[in-house]
């Protein structure tokens, strides 16, 4: 069952001057979370996507296309009370205490006080803070509002939680907390759905993932079947005993070849000349050390989708690998 | 009603937070101080005065608190983006105005109530007659407290709060002048300008149809048809506005 249906969605704001066409932020943006899955949706800074969850939280309406949430179109107010959410550098009412606060979306939630109360201590200790449940959030640090804003996204036990870069501006420590909290959501059963621009964290995490850039989703799907479909792999080796600069044979094989000492390193191109360079090896006296076939990571697709968003007038199709 | 009702009691302590109800101190002292400076003026020019600047006072205060709280009011939250959570709960903006908008009007009646028992002490104090007609200029005073927190809460949700106050100072003082504007209508031999002034009459709100602190200060009531009209004017006018507001809110983009 799809949590999350984007269906060709476009958002353009008017530029504020007649005559001037208006800015298109999302271009015929298509997507689905499956239920029960992390969704990383992976893009640079003004990408669009923090207008992609403006539209799903209905803060903006979209310019055209269709977006489903939990089965129900996007403005359903009573299916809100299965969504939570966290926006991007949170800010929030600064007067409250962090209790007060959680008792607070917890009652727009239309949850009742006797529930509420227990909730709220649970959840404060999951994000630890129940030592600063008294202090107003005027004085809390960037990290600790952070945490707090997750503990209102959760307040209500939603089904799909939709987190505007959770990490940002997060310690190690921090961003390894949200991203067990992350996966203990998920093995609740809950769909998670978060935007970011750090790629670690969507390839730790991450079930699912879709590649923003210029309002168009450039790629989705596995993180695994990403960073290895179409994208030529190097291999390197390792050896000593030999010299091979002096080796013409190896020299045409490989793409770079660095001598330290009586160490070698041979980068090849890809898998293909892999025998032969190893044959040539052996057959010069040389001992092997290591073979390290490196694979395209994440991160590079993720320049080159950007590549692709800034190089072409029109940008590539998404290129999905659904087989998950 | 609920999600009014916990924004309401929300805003409430929002503005005790801010320690908005500290105005009343400088209430308190300006009435008191002016009280005494003028204790050398003859008796029944002396508790005519106290009378009339505490009944004035009452009514800048509460429009004051009115005007700069209630642009705030809704700008704040756009402009801190903590409206951003609120509206992903299963609220109506609807209910946010509302919710918003309640808030405020129970911080400015506890500061009204708070207000009004600092001026009937003022009068005890300096052994002023105390008419039962002073409380039916405070309920008009209220009336317009209710209308201008309306209007400085329907500009809020569609511009800055710079010019949320701009527009909600302009059309408070228009808003006193209509009867004037309506006068320089029937004079005028221009059609252009009887246009426009008969336009700015019926379309700005008639505020001094609230102002009855004149009277009362003499001690001379209003009817309570006048009253009760008045005050059914001035409620529908926040109405429209309250309307306005809800309106524009539900279709602005954040």
């Amino acid at each position: 069952m799809e949590t999350i249906r984007i269906e060709g969605l476009t958002k353009q704001f008017p530029s504020g001057w007649p005559g001037r066409p208006p800015a298109t932020v999302l271009d015929g943006l298509s997507l689905s979370v499956r239920q029960g899955e992390i969704y990383g949706f992976l893009g640079p800074n003004g990408s669009g996507k923090t207008t992609t969850i403006k539209v799903l939280i209905g803060l903006i309406r979209a310019t055209s296309g269709s977006v489903e949430l939990l089965g129900k179109p996007v403005g359903d107010v009573p299916t809100r009370r299965r969504i939570g959410f966290l926006p991007e550098s949170p800010y929030f009412y600064d007067y409250l205490t962090a209790e007060e606060f959680l008792m607070f979306y917890g009652h727009l939630a239309g949850m009742d006080r006797a529930g509420l109360a227990g909730r709220v201590s649970r959840l404060l200790e999951v994000v630890g803070l129940v030592e600063a449940r008294t202090r107003q959030l005027r004085k809390f640090s960037k990290g600790m509002l952070q945490r707090v804003g997750l503990a209102q996204a959760l307040i209500h036990d939603p089904e799909l939680v939709i987190l505007d870069e959770p990490m940002s501006g997060l310690d190690p420590i921090g961003r390894k907390q949200v991203r067990d909290l992350i996966l203990g959501l998920r093995d609740q059963g809950k769909t998670v759905f978060f935007s970011t621009h750090i790629i670690p964290d969507v390839e730790m995490i991450c079930d699912r993932v879709g590649v923003i850039v210029k309002g168009k989703l450039l790629a989705t799907g596995r993180v695994d079947e990403l960073v290895n479909q179409g994208h030529t792999q190097s291999v390197e080796i390792a050896c000593q005993g030999i010299s091979v600069e002096r080796i013409p044979a190896i020299q045409a094989m490989a793409s770079r070849v660095v001598q330290r000492g009586s160490q070698s390193l041979i980068v090849l191109p890809g898998p293909a000349p892999l025998e032969s360079a190893l044959a040539e090896i052996r057959k010069q006296g040389g001992t092997l050390i290591s073979v390290t076939p490196h694979k395209s990571s994440l991160e590079e697709l993720f320049f080159q989708s950007q590549g692709q968003g800034q190089g072409q007038g029109s940008l590539a199709p998404a290129r999905s690998a659904t087989g998950a | 009603m609920w999600p009014v009702v916990v924004i309401a009691l929300n805003t409430f302590r929002e503005n005790l937070r801010d320690k908005i109800l500290y105005n009343l101190v400088f209430f308190a002292l300006l009435l008191i101080g002016a009280s005494t400076l003028l204790a050398d003026l003859t008796i029944m020019e002396h508790h005519r005065m106290i009378t009339d600047m505490g009944l004035a006072a009452i009514n800048v205060v509460g429009v004051v608190i009115a005007i700069f709280v209630g642009i705030g009011l809704v700008g704040k939250e756009i402009e801190r983006r903590t409206v951003y959570t609120i509206m992903a709960r299963p609220i109506r903006r609807t209910q946010f105005i509302l919710g918003k908008y309640l808030g405020l009007v129970m911080t400015l009646g506890v500061n009204m109530a708070v207000m009004v028992i600092v001026f009937l002490a003022t009068l005890w104090l300096y052994r002023a007659p105390v008419h039962g007609v002073l409380m039916q200029a405070v309920a008009l005073i209220f009336v317009e407290v209710l209308l201008v927190t309306a209007m400085a809460l329907f500009f809020s949700t569609f511009t800055t709060s710079t010019l949320s106050a701009s527009f909600t100072i302009g059309m408070f003082v228009v808003g006193h002048l209509t009867m004037d504007l309506k006068g320089i209508a029937e004079k005028s031999q221009s059609e252009t300008v009887k246009a426009v002034t008969n336009s700015v009459y019926y379309i700005f709100p008639n505020l001094e149809m609230l102002n009855v602190k004149a009277q009362a200060a003499v001690g001379v009531g209003v009817p309570y048809a006048y009253q009760a009209t008045a005050s059914l004017y001035g409620l529908l006018y926040t109405a429209a506005l309250l309307v306005g507001a809800c309106i524009i809110f539900q279709r602005r983009d954040f």
